[in-house]
């Protein structure tokens, strides 16, 4: 099912949405250098980031047409099609975020402290953002009108990670001490696995139709 | 007869609330003073709602399972009054927050949360309109009402937890614990909450047998 990478066309429109969004806020910021406060910095960083996840995860069941999703209907069971695209899906997600990452960094100088810290929270919200925009696209692939259901169902649902992400990485920036981001590490690791353990319990009965 | 004895608890209980809440004399905190009342109205609102979304939920899973739509009727009623107790939750911790906290809004952890808990909720009504075939919107909304229990319990109970709250025992502030929370407030407190809950799920039930008459008509017609 990883077949998915013959649509490289959408995913290189994603990357230069990224880069384009990344910029466009950097002029619209009009810094002249990287004096951004660490805290702006932080939240705009995971608002790109969630809109270009949601602009790029989303299209993965939008895009299929009726005669493709029937032939992977025939062809396998709703875990191997959930698995690929989950899979999938947070490759995709982990290359707009550290793509992401190189690009807002280079334009808007970098305060990160702990980079260890930094890039697991990367990692970790990456499964969380991917695992809940791939079940909600495939119930919205099912309803009618697609893109502003998308957003309306994915927005709050993805919340929780990204407060919880928000928060991480800002000690990131900070240079907190290890022990006191430890326990925050886990409830994300621990969020991720509730949202893909119940997207794999769930994703069948949206499939079978 | 026999089956209404619930309702009549929840009015009694309800009612005893009302009057009690006010009446009967309240322990001053610092801070708090008397709009420790308020306690009696804003917290069993979420009890309520949680128990309301938890049975939901179960519901859900029992329409997967079964496909049974009588179901799936229960699970969206329940989540329309949990959304009913959740406004109204919401609204009396805001007036509440005015009093103690100096403004209605203080982007508190607890109220940021609830406020995404509501717009979660709200996002599931929408999706079931916009869904037409019976038995679809019946299986894809049970889907993402799963979903959301699941990202809502993270929400409401955990991540609140992780930051310092506003709310009274949370922070260092003067609180509802074991041993501050004492008996003049429990004797209103317990009974509130049980009688807002049974309260909730008695309009449940009159929602749900007001859907079943109006799809039996439907169908006759």
């Amino acid at each position: 099912m990883l077949l998915e990478w013959r649509n490289k066309n959408a995913f290189n429109s994603i990357l230069l949405y990224l880069v384009s969004t990344v910029f466009i806020s950097y002029l619209s910021f009009s810094l002249k250098t990287g004096t951004l406060h660490p805290d702006v910095w932080n939240a705009l960083f995971w608002i790109i980031l969630v809109f270009a996840n949601i602009n790029g995860v989303a299209k993965s069941f939008l895009q299929e047409g009726e005669g493709k999703t029937l032939y992977y209907y025939m062809l396998c069971s709703p875990q191997v099609i959930l698995s690929g695209k989950l899979i999938f899906n947070i490759f995709i997600s982990l290359v707009i975020a550290f793509v992401g990452f190189l690009s807002y960094a280079m334009i808007f100088g970098n305060p990160v402290a702990n980079y260890l810290y930094f890039i697991t929270t990367i990692i970790l919200s990456s499964i969380g953002f991917a695992g809940v925009l791939t079940l909600v696209s495939g119930i919205v692939s099912r309803a009618n009108n697609s893109t502003t259901l998308m957003a309306i169902l994915s927005f709050p649902l993805l919340l929780p990670t990204l407060l919880l992400t928000i928060g991480i990485s800002k000690n990131a920036i900070d240079g907190i001490e290890a022990s006191l981001m430890n326990p925050k590490l886990l409830t994300l690791l621990s969020i991720d696995i509730i949202v893909v353990a119940t997207a794999y319990m769930l994703f069948p009965f949206v499939w079978r139709n | 007869m026999r089956k209404s004895w619930w309702k009549i608890i929840a009015v009694i209980l309800v009612a005893y609330t009302i009057i009690a809440g006010f009446l009967l004399e309240a322990p001053r905190l610092v801070i708090l003073n008397e709009t420790i009342r308020a306690m009696h109205f804003h917290v069993p609102m979420w009890f309520g709602m949680v128990i309301m979304l938890t049975a939901s939920a179960i519901f859900s899973i029992r329409y997967l399972r079964t496909g049974n739509l009588k179901f799936d009727i229960y699970a969206v009623e329940l989540v329309n009054i949990s959304i009913l107790f959740g406004v109204l939750g919401l609204a009396t911790g805001m007036v509440w927050a005015n009093f103690t906290w100096g403004e209605f809004w203080s982007g508190d952890p607890k109220q940021n949360a609830s406020a995404i808990g509501m717009l979660i909720y709200l996002a599931y009504i929408l999706l079931r309109n916009s869904i037409a075939d019976r038995q679809q919107k019946a299986k894809i909304s049970s889907v993402y009402n799963i979903f959301a229990y699941a990202a809502l319990i993270p929400l409401l109970f955990i991540l609140p937890r992780l930051t310092d709250s506003l709310h009274p025992g949370n922070g260092g502030n003067p609180g509802f614990n074991a041993y501050e929370l004492d008996g003049r407030l429990r004797m209103v407190f317990y009974p509130a909450v049980i009688g807002w809950s049974l309260l909730g799920l008695w309009m449940a039930e009159l929602r749900i047998r007001l859907n079943f008459i109006k799809s039996k008509l439907n169908e006759d017609l």
